[in-house]
């Protein structure tokens, strides 16, 4: 701690930061720009200035840029001086100079940090009488709108990009006074994180181009905590709604999960709210009906019927539970394959049952060594692969030390770190993004990713199953990863589902628990594939296939399908066989699918904006998302359905159940593994000085007007039942808990640089703590031993490919791939393949293959890959027909292959 | 006793007096053209939308009463998709011309809006947007914005550089 005093005022601070944030963490209001929590100190914009006195007597002082200037020991400071005061005007000045007159036009106007910085220092008087500087735009792509005479060259969009996210086309350019960023040419941001150049960018030269579209100011909007449903790591996201459409989706910080950003699947993922192929109407055998008439049919079906129910993993926890209540736990099925659901068993199992512990996302940032197994995190689960980028970039060597650079001096840090990086090691199927910045990247097939992977555990302990006839090169590789995991005091292991292999999963906990035997403090994470995967696993269920069998066998013969397309679960036609052969298929779902089309009766269930829920990420975390907007009448939440389904039937648990609040408690009573799953989130009476806690800013327009075409008079707003949050503006302006924060806004910080005044320190924690409970804890008593069961190592079959699945950040979740602007960039399907089988079956790029996969024949446009394994094949998830849940398997190529050469490849294999 | 006759006589010097009351309806008043009374869209001088739809009005009104959705036509104008204004609710505080950046949202000195029904007080945009400048007559937002739209390019409007050739190195 230091004592320093800032406009003759003492204060006890700690060392170690700049005067910047310390000014700001003790509620100083300093302009600033080009600084970001995230992203440190380079003293570009000029606009933090203060001064510092050289002791008491001094009565000058000097201007410092307070982002540059480390906190010492009795500093004095002045913050509201005279000079300052002035000085950060004439900055300002400087900078709107070139500003356009755009505000009006501007998406960024209104959450600008450019204007709450024009307004907080002054300046509201254009003096400068010249010519305003102009700029070219360029057309970045789906996702971003590009509008350069706004820029104000603080440089923070290329250091988020380049530096922080890794991407290679986005620079600055020009000189002096031109300065412009952008890419070498117009075309699509490449980076999986572009998104958050909107956020990170002070004004507006990167603009959202999907909320262009319905174009909504921040204070218009009703917003809603929210929970990203586009993959297992469950990033916080504000949802904000206007006029009955969902119109955006903005970083909510979560310090242990997503930190500042989001990925773009998670940002642009949200049109298919939008969407026309919603369904909006309750239908029977392809007819609307009326909800009374709806509800008869149901009870008449239900009442003579054996019915089961099959739940989902991107359904919340409540309606997967409610379904399982209705239909009673011998009936309730998980919606998954089999094969994905042994592999979410198996996460949960080692999780849980294992010594050692999944660490949240912001850990895997500390972590300082870290072993991927299998998985292309950028495409199954992006912000892990933006958290283990930034372990990579720490500088842990103790250099920056000696010379006492601090952690926020980021480009003195970098500049002394050059090359320097946290050791990584990949082994995946085919390169990914993560490569770039990999100490060393291996590409084989899952068995032989497993087989590396027992191999490392073995160096690691001796005690755990060695790899029998593992090739001496691999054995020196394996040492070497085993040496760097050794050196580390809190390495990370990351595995996941992603390779549809038990083998490499188990691997990976070998690798962890040999780890933890050696005394290191390891982390175990594994990613799934869908956002409640992890949650449908505790719920339990019965198998799939068990469901097949039944209806097969006549022990059922109604079906109740809850938010689940069965097609992406089993093949196409024993799936189609199976609803064929259900007397009636009830089906629950928001968007139209392939299963709702056979269905005999449409329930229109809300998606995540329309509904409350809480979902449980691959960390184990529940968290709960509230619902944004009350939607017509006949859409509601699926377990809203579901009790309203039971009430007819005067089900014994359904009947007492009201709301949100009722099933969570019957769920933390009846469920083993979700004990405490109704303290996710405070009570539904919960209140701040007896009030609720507004989804709307006190700005709030159009109220008397919005609805006053259908009606003149004005309605009385909906009412929550489910959350202490309420539909209006009115309510408490005290910051809520953690969980239930809708928007950020403080007096004079409307932009999201307003998050700082809702955390305990500028970048730390939220001042009510991280949000969500996590149910799984590494269990110190384990008696969870080493998996044996090594697979043989791969050996390519002639005239075969093995298909494993590979995974595209934009195309493979089945939500966000019915996105407008997503759709922009899913990839047409392909079939990935190595040159050497090019050359086999004498196929050029985008040439057609045709592969026999389970007895069905498909063809697809090939892509050669310089690093996949010889004899691999990998098969985009979710891009096209082809049935992805029965992978890993055999495809047999029915493209006639050339002999002579496939013999030669084949004794050149055996030589290597 | 004075008092009443004082009081008489004063009101009978009245009928010399110049008449200060308006025979209205027969009658109109001469309203100053800043009276805050019945709100109008006006258009810019080549005709266009004044309203880019940039939702300030909206937040100004105290009474809520203005709801609009922005949009954009195919040649980068913005404009609102609809405009809606309860006269029920408003009380021509002219707050939204005041907030109005582009001088499209004006009070007029109009107020003869009586209706037997009240949800005719709503007025959509087709009821506000009037073939005129209004009271500012002149001013075409875009002239002086750095959008750029169709027939005005970066560079093109007032106090504007031509665009900075990014590729050069000249200083």
């Amino acid at each position: 701690m230091a004592t320093i005093i800032i406009d003759c005022k003492t204060y006890e601070v700690p060392l170690g930061k700049n005067v910047l944030e310390t000014c700001l963490n003790l509620g100083f209001d300093v302009p600033y720009f080009c600084w970001h929590p995230g992203l440190g100190s380079v003293g570009a914009c000029r606009q933090c200035a203060v001064k510092v006195f050289k002791d008491a007597d001094d009565k000058k002082g000097r201007l410092v840029m307070s982002c540059m200037e480390p906190v010492v020991h009795n500093q004095h400071l002045a913050v509201h001086d005279a000079d300052t005061i002035d000085f950060r005007k004439q900055v300002i000045e400087w900078l709107m100079t070139n500003h356009p007159h755009d505000c009006a036009v501007c998406d960024e106007g209104g959450s600008c940090h450019l204007q709450d910085m024009t307004v907080m220092t002054g300046h509201h008087e254009r003096r400068f009488t010249f010519n305003k500087r102009t700029y070219k735009n360029q057309d970045l792509g789906p996702f971003l709108n590009h509008e350069m005479n706004r820029c104000i060259q603080c440089y923070r969009c290329v250091r988020f990009y380049k530096d922080y996210a890794g991407g290679k086309d986005l620079d600055a350019y020009a000189s002096k006074n031109n300065v412009y960023f952008g890419r070498a040419e117009d075309g699509v941001l490449e980076n999986e994180f572009s998104g958050n150049l909107a956020e990170i960018c002070p004004t507006g030269v990167f603009t959202d181009k999907t909320l262009k579209e319905h174009y909504t100011r921040k204070w218009d909007l009703t917003m809603s905590p929210s929970i990203c449903q586009h993959c297992s790591v469950g990033c916080n996201t504000i949802a904000g709604e206007r006029y009955g459409a969902l119109r955006m989706i903005h970083n909510r910080f979560h310090e242990k999960i997503n930190g500042y950003f989001l990925c773009d699947r998670g940002r642009f993922g949200y049109e298919f709210v939008n969407a026309e192929n919603r369904i909006k109407q309750p239908s029977i055998n392809g007819d609307v009906v009326e909800r009374t008439e709806l509800e008869t049919r149901l009870e008449k079906i239900m009442k003579s019927a054996k019915v089961i129910g099959i739940g989902s993993p991107r359904a919340s926890l409540q309606s997967n539970f409610a379904l399982k209540t209705l239909v009673g736990e011998d009936n309730f099925y998980h919606g998954v394959s089999d094969h994905e659901h042994d592999l979410a068993e198996l996460a949960v199992r080692i999780l849980k049952d294992g010594p050692v512990r999944t660490p949240s996302t912001k850990e895997i940032e500390k972590s300082d060594a870290i072993f991927v197994l299998g998985e292309d995190l950028t495409n199954t689960a992006p912000i892990v692969a933006l958290a283990v980028r930034q372990a990579v970039r720490q500088d842990l060597s103790g250099e920056p030390e000696k010379i006492h650079i601090q952690g926020w001096q980021d480009a003195a840090r970098k500049n002394l770190q050059q090359q320097r990086k946290m050791p990584l090691y990949s082994a995946t199927i085919h390169e990914t993004k993560l490569d770039d910045i990999c100490t060393s990247a291996n590409y084989a097939t899952p068995e032989d990713i497993a087989r590396l992977g027992f191999a490392v555990a073995h160096c690691v302990d001796h005690n755990s199953p060695a790899p029998e006839h593992f090739p001496e090169a691999l054995q020196v590789r394996a040492r070497s990863i085993a040496n760097g995991l050794l050196a580390a005091k809190n390495p990370t292991i990351i595995s996941g589902a992603g390779c549809a292999s038990s083998a490499v999963m188990k691997a990976a906990a070998n690798v962890a628990i040999a780890l933890h035997k050696n005394g290191i403090v390891v982390g175990l994470t594994y990613t799934m594939l869908e956002c409640n995967s992890m949650g449908l696993t505790m719920i339990g269920g019965h198998r799939l296939s068990a469901a097949f069998n039944a209806v097969i066998n006549g022990h059922a013969d109604t079906l109740i399908l809850l938010e689940n397309d069965l097609f992406r679960h089993g093949s196409f036609a024993e799936v189609g066989d199976f609803l064929a052969r259900c007397k009636n298929v009830i089906v629950l779902d928001h968007t139209k699918s392939d299963s709702t089309d056979r269905a005999s009766v449409v329930i229109p269930a809300g998606t995540f904006a329309e509904s409350d829920g809480i979902i449980v990420n691959n960390e184990g975390r529940a968290q709960r998302f509230f619902q944004v907007y009350e939607s017509t009448e006949s859409i509601q939440e699926s377990w809203r359905w579901i009790i309203n389904i039971g009430k007819t039937l005067q089900h014994p648990k359904l009947q007492t159940w009201q709301n949100f609040e009722d099933i969570s408690k019957a769920m933390a009573s009846e469920e083993p593994m979700l004990q405490n799953i109704d303290e996710v989130n405070p009570a539904v009476d919960f209140r701040i000085v007896g009030q609720r806690i507004p989804r709307e800013p006190h700005r709030f327009s159009g109220r008397t007007s919005m609805h006053a075409h259908i009606q003149v008079s004005e309605q009385k707003p909906p009412t929550d039942d489910d959350s202490p949050l309420s539909y209006t503006m009115e309510g408490t302006r005290i910051q809520p808990p953690s969980a239930m924060i809708p928007f950020y806004w403080s007096p004079g910080w409307n932009s999201v640089q307003s998050v700082a005044k809702y955390q305990h320190e500028v970048g730390g924690s939220l001042k009510d703590g991280d949000s969500g409970i996590r149910l799984l804890e590494a269990n110190a008593a384990s008696s969870l031993v080493y998996f044996q069961g090594i697979p043989e190592a791969f050996v390519p079959l002639e005239h075969h490919l093995w298909i494993v699945p590979t995974y595209h950040i934009f195309g493979s979740e089945e939500m966000s791939a019915k996105s407008a602007s997503i759709q922009k960039r899913i990839p047409t399907p392909y079939l990935l393949i190595s040159a050497v089988d090019a050359n086999i079956y004498h196929l050029k790029e985008q040439d057609i293959i045709k592969v026999s996969i389970a007895n069905i024949s498909y063809s697809f446009p090939i892509k050669i890959n310089r690093n996949i394994p010889v004899g691999m094949a990998a098969l985009p998830y979710g891009l096209c027909d082809a049935p992805i849940n029965a992978l890993p398997e055999w495809g047999i190529v029915e493209t006639s292959p050339l002999t002579e050469l496939h013999d030669y490849v084949r004794k050149t294999k055996v030589q290597h | 006793m004075f008092s009443i006759v004082r009081s008489m006589w004063l009101v009978f010097l009245h009928m010399f007096k110049k008449r200060v009351t308006i025979q209205y309806p027969e009658q109109k008043a001469k309203l100053p053209a800043r009276w805050r009374g019945r709100i109008v869209l006006t258009r810019d001088p080549d005709m266009g939308e004044r309203c880019v739809g940039c939702y300030l009005c909206a937040a100004a009104c105290p009474v809520d009463c203005i709801s609009l959705q922005a949009t954009q036509d195919e040649s980068g104008r913005r404009y609102p998709a609809f405009f809606r204004i309860n006269f029920s609710r408003c009380i021509f505080c002219g707050y939204c011309e005041e907030a109005c950046p582009t001088y499209a949202i004006q009070l007029i000195p109009d107020f003869e809006m009586g209706e037997y029904n009240r949800q005719n007080l709503v007025y959509e945009k087709q009821d506000l947007l009037i073939d005129s400048q209004g009271k500012y007559p002149g001013y075409n937002y875009y002239k002086v914005a750095g959008m750029a739209i169709q027939g005005k390019e970066k560079g093109a409007a007032i106090n504007e550089e031509k665009p900075v050739d990014i590729h050069s190195l000249v200083p």
